[in-house]
């Protein structure tokens, strides 16, 4: 019997994801607000629905029952945050929520599959994490000066990367973490928002070639504070938003092409020169000749999402606690193990939903700051997720970062959650001019 | 004040084609995300059956817990190798044949051997009709694994195993003009199917025995006078007239500066053209070849049969070595003429070699597996001979042909003549210790005119070639002529 439900639940959940995934992509083509409505109501159900499985394969694999509390606590949360957040702010994109919902959804059913005890930080942190961000829209909608700050925003973010350089401990080889008596936070996921600020503002007084050096010149004193940290997935992030940045203000190719030819040049040296970047790579291009050491992790990835084929082996029947930082970096391929290629496949194009949304909010914002700064963080987030996938399946080498909302990480899925608040911001913000 | 205001809005509003940068970058991150998705299926596609199928991965728990291991079958459809459930549930792993196939098929519990390792997945991956997974999953019966059609022949493969009879050594027997391995002999043995209780005393005894190491492909040996066919062909291809005009009077012993070379027993061959220096596998002469020749060409020659590179070969094996080179001294340019000195060979290696010249030059890519088939017996993925690359011409291989066929007629080889077929071959007497008895090699193949059979066999400790392995070859090709003509 327990068997049935959990085979049932495994196809319906695949199920249920990729019919999510088809109206959300159906969308786009939908103007009526009842049509909108009707799909908005759809993908709630799918929601909820992915999320009762979830939890039921979960109770039913462990018998631990403290994960039907967990439950109530995630479906009210997910409730309030569907119906709460559009009644405050109208003009919202509910799509944007429904996929970020989605998106924890399917993080907090992985993270409760991996440990139990970290997905209940987690859920904690992002109660209050969404908390914090439902203010973010008012803020935008009361301060409306806020393009007026870009040095601030700078020096801001400058101060708290110099802070992580000169004070944080390594782990993992690099300075990420600031620790506080009860918290450890990562500055550097926080200051990625703050970036994008700064070179919006920035860029908003004007596109000439002088601001483009002088915001050049703060671009590059993070990147390099990050890169002495040995954050360099952060670095590599940092630079290229800075570049897709610079293109859609200055409207000028040059300064793309030059810049990726400068970070080509970058990353090569940098390659020369770090010994964990050569480790990277050296499992990127061959790990089966160093299964032993190097290669363990990605190889160990490709075995996840390998055994778990197009329909996953089932949730809590593989074996995705043998990726090292699995919660994190590795998330996708537990995903991939246990839920299957198919919902991997939703994954990403659920997250290339959010990606074009970002695009879209910014292309019909007619405030120049905000388009800029949806831009921007649009790219960032791009960027994040086509990293963080493509390490997790070899497709380049791993860079160590988190897969937004999805991935164990505090700072990581608070950051994201600001993230979308300014997003959804920048709508509201729109509606209203 | 008004207009003021007006202009700043102005500012604010950008004309449409303003957006063209925006749209770029989505276009361009839309492509990267689809690469994404593109780039997963491509990998669970065509990569990751590949992939999964590595002693590292660690999950073949997982599908153990739903896949009964499928079955290992010889190429007539005798069972190798199946896993029985027993009566109060329990799997057990099978093995009819006992110790015949030990080293071959391997083993499965206490890590992994042979066809049971390298075909893991294979036959712990269920192919049978998706409806009928999904209808054995609900009723949580477990779903039966794949099995491997392997290209071993029960018959031969018993003939080989009671050739070897209480000596130690291997066996490869081999289709040249395919590459399928008909039977893989290693001695001593040990029960595969009980190899939980056994374990102790396999792994405990005394380490020269080696009992689960498979000699066919991890054994390495001196070659003996079975090198002498590439010195022969290196001698050939410097002195093209070499098989007219080559003549050598032998008096047991030969010197070479401070090196000094003596025939078997010290006994003294005569006269000796070029065939029946072969034949009689005089050491003097090949000796004599060996001062004659360029190292260098010597050592490509080597090297482009394989010696110091990988073989390509399936499971686990120990690479030859032939390490002569333009300082090595003059006493171990002679040896390595003859076969001794520091140059080491595999029984597979050897059959490989002894293939090669039987196929006309080209060595086919050895096999062991021709099919996997789901576990009703269809077809899931078929492995069919495929040309792994040509080593030596035609002719060459025509010449060595001749060289080895009169071997058996002529020479060394005596024990192979028969009625019913013609052999071709070369016998080897390996020195390895002095006070010790000499490894026993023959390679060989026949029907010499068309080849359909060639063999590597050495027993280790049992003295000549000619008088202990030749024989043994000789009951394999019986056995499988008489089942010919059948």
């Amino acid at each position: 019997m327990q068997n049935i439900v959990m085979e049932c639940a495994q196809y319906i959940i695949i199920f249920l994801i990729t019919c999510y995934t088809w109206q959300s992509f159906a969308y786009f083509g939908k103007k009526s607000e009842v049509q909108k409505r009707k799909i908005a109501a759809r993908q709630n159900f799918c929601i909820l629905g992915v999320h009762f499985l979830g939890y039921v394969s979960g109770y039913l694999a462990t018998g631990k029952e403290e994960l039907i509390l967990l439950y109530g606590a995630q479906t009210v949360y997910f409730i309030c945050v569907i119906f709460l957040f559009p009644t405050a702010y109208p003009d919202c994109s509910r799509m944007l929520i429904s996929h970020m919902c989605m998106l924890l959804n399917i993080g907090f059913i992985i993270l409760t599959r991996l440990s139990y005890p970290l997905a209940v930080k987690q859920f904690l942190i992002v109660c209050g994490g969404s908390v914090l961000a439902s203010v973010v829209p008012w803020i935008m909608k009361k301060f409306r000066e806020l393009r007026k700050f870009a040095w601030i925003y700078g020096i801001i973010g400058i101060l708290l990367l110099l802070t992580v350089y000169l004070t944080a401990d390594t782990t993992n080889g690099a300075k990420l973490f600031l620790d506080f008596k009860y918290i450890s936070f990562q500055p550097s996921e926080f200051v990625k928002l703050i970036y994008v600020f700064f070179i919006a503002a920035m860029f908003e007084k004007s596109s000439s070639f002088m601001q483009v050096i002088k915001t050049s010149l703060m671009a590059a004193v993070h990147v390099l504070l990050l890169v002495a940290s040995k954050d360099l997935g952060g670095a590599l992030i940092y630079a290229l938003v800075y570049l897709m940045m610079v293109y859609a203000a200055t409207k000028k190719n040059l300064y793309l092409f030059g810049g990726l030819l400068c970070a080509s040049a970058a990353s090569y040296t940098a390659w020369r020169l770090f010994d964990h970047i050569q480790v990277r790579v050296t499992a990127w291009l061959n790990p089966w000749t160093v299964i032993d050491t190097k290669g363990y992790q990605i190889a160990q990835s490709l075995f996840a999402i390998g055994t778990g084929g197009f329909l996953g082996v089932g949730l809590y029947e593989g074996s995705p606690g043998q990726i090292p930082i699995v919660e994190q970096d590795f998330i996708f391929s537990a995903i991939a193990e246990e839920l299957g290629g198919i919902s991997a496949i939703c994954v990403i194009l659920i997250c290339l939903g959010c990606l074009l949304l970002f695009f879209n909010i910014a292309i019909e914002s007619r405030n120049t700051f905000y388009r800029y700064l949806a831009y921007g963080l649009a790219v960032t987030y791009g960027i994040q997720v086509f990293l963080t996938i493509g390490g997790a399946m070899k497709l380049i080498p791993s860079t160590g970062v988190t897969l937004p909302l999805v991935s164990y990480g505090g700072s990581s899925v608070l950051s994201t959650l600001c993230m979308f608040a300014v997003i959804e911001g920048v709508k509201t913000f729109e509606k209203a001019e | 004040m008004k207009k003021q205001n007006n202009t700043k809005k102005k500012k604010n509003v950008k004309p449409k084609d303003s957006n063209r940068e925006f749209y770029r970058i989505m276009y361009l991150f839309s492509g990267l995300f689809l690469l994404l998705c593109g780039y997963l299926c491509y990998f669970l596609i065509f990569e990751s059956r590949e992939v999964i199928n590595n002693p590292y991965n660690l999950r073949q728990e997982t599908f153990e817990r739903k896949i009964v291991r499928g079955e290992i079958l010889s190429s007539d459809g005798e069972i190798l190798a199946e896993t029985l459930i027993t009566d109060n549930g329990e799997e057990a792993r099978f093995y009819p044949y006992k110790e015949m196939f030990a080293h071959v098929v391997g083993y499965s519990q206490n890590g992994k051997t042979g066809l049971e390792q390298k075909y893991n997945f294979e036959l712990l991956t269920s192919d049978i009709p998706f409806y009928e997974k999904l209808y054995r999953e609900f009723m949580d019966i477990k779903n039966p694994g794949n099995q491997l059609v392997t290209t071993l022949s029960v018959k031969l493969q018993q003939a080989a195993y009671e050739a070897l009879g209480e000596h130690r050594g291997a066996v490869v027997v081999l289709e040249p003009s395919t590459g399928k391995i008909l039977a893989m002999v290693s001695k001593p043995d040990f029960d595969p199917n009980t190899i939980v209780t056994d374990w102790e005393r396999l792994i405990n005894s005394d380490s020269a025995d080696g009992i689960l190491l498979n000699r066919a492909t991890q054994g390495l040996y001196p070659p003996g006078s079975t090198f002498k066919i590439l010195t022969a062909l290196e001698y050939m291809r410097e002195y093209p007239s070499a098989p007219e005009n080559f003549s050598y009077e032998c008096n047991g012993i030969f010197s070479y500066n401070n090196a000094e070379i003596n025939c078997y027993h010290g006994k003294s061959h005569g006269n000796l053209d070029f065939i029946g220096a072969f034949e009689k596998s005089c050491n003097g002469a090949f000796a004599y070849m060996g001062s004659d020749i360029s190292i260098s060409d010597f050592y490509d020659l080597c090297e482009s049969f394989l010696f110091n590179t990988e073989l390509p070969f399936p499971l686990a094996y120990k690479k030859s070595s032939f390490l002569l080179t333009e300082e090595s001294e003059d006493w171990e340019l002679v040896q390595t003429a003859i076969g001794q000195g520091k140059t080491t060979i595999s029984p597979l290696h050897n059959a490989l070699i002894t293939a090669t010249i039987a196929n006309g030059g080209i060595l086919m890519q050895p096999y062991l597996v021709s099919e996997i088939q789901t576990a009703y017996g269809q077809q899931v993925k078929q492995y069919l001979p495929s040309v792994y690359k040509r080593l030596i011409s035609p002719e060459e291989a025509a010449a060595l042909t001749k060289l080895m066929t009169s071997c058996v007629t002529e020479g060394t080889g005596y024990a192979l003549l028969s009625d019913s077929y013609t052999a071709a071959g070369k016998t080897g007497t390996a020195e390895w210790d002095e006070k010790k008895e000499s490894h026993s090699w023959f390679v060989g193949f026949a029907p010499a005119e068309n080849p359909q059979i060639a063999v590597s066999i050495i027993m280790e400790e049992a003295g000549t070639g000619s008088d202990y392995a030749a024989p043994a070859a000789k009951k394999i090709f019986d056995v499988f002529f008489s089942d010919k003509k059948k």
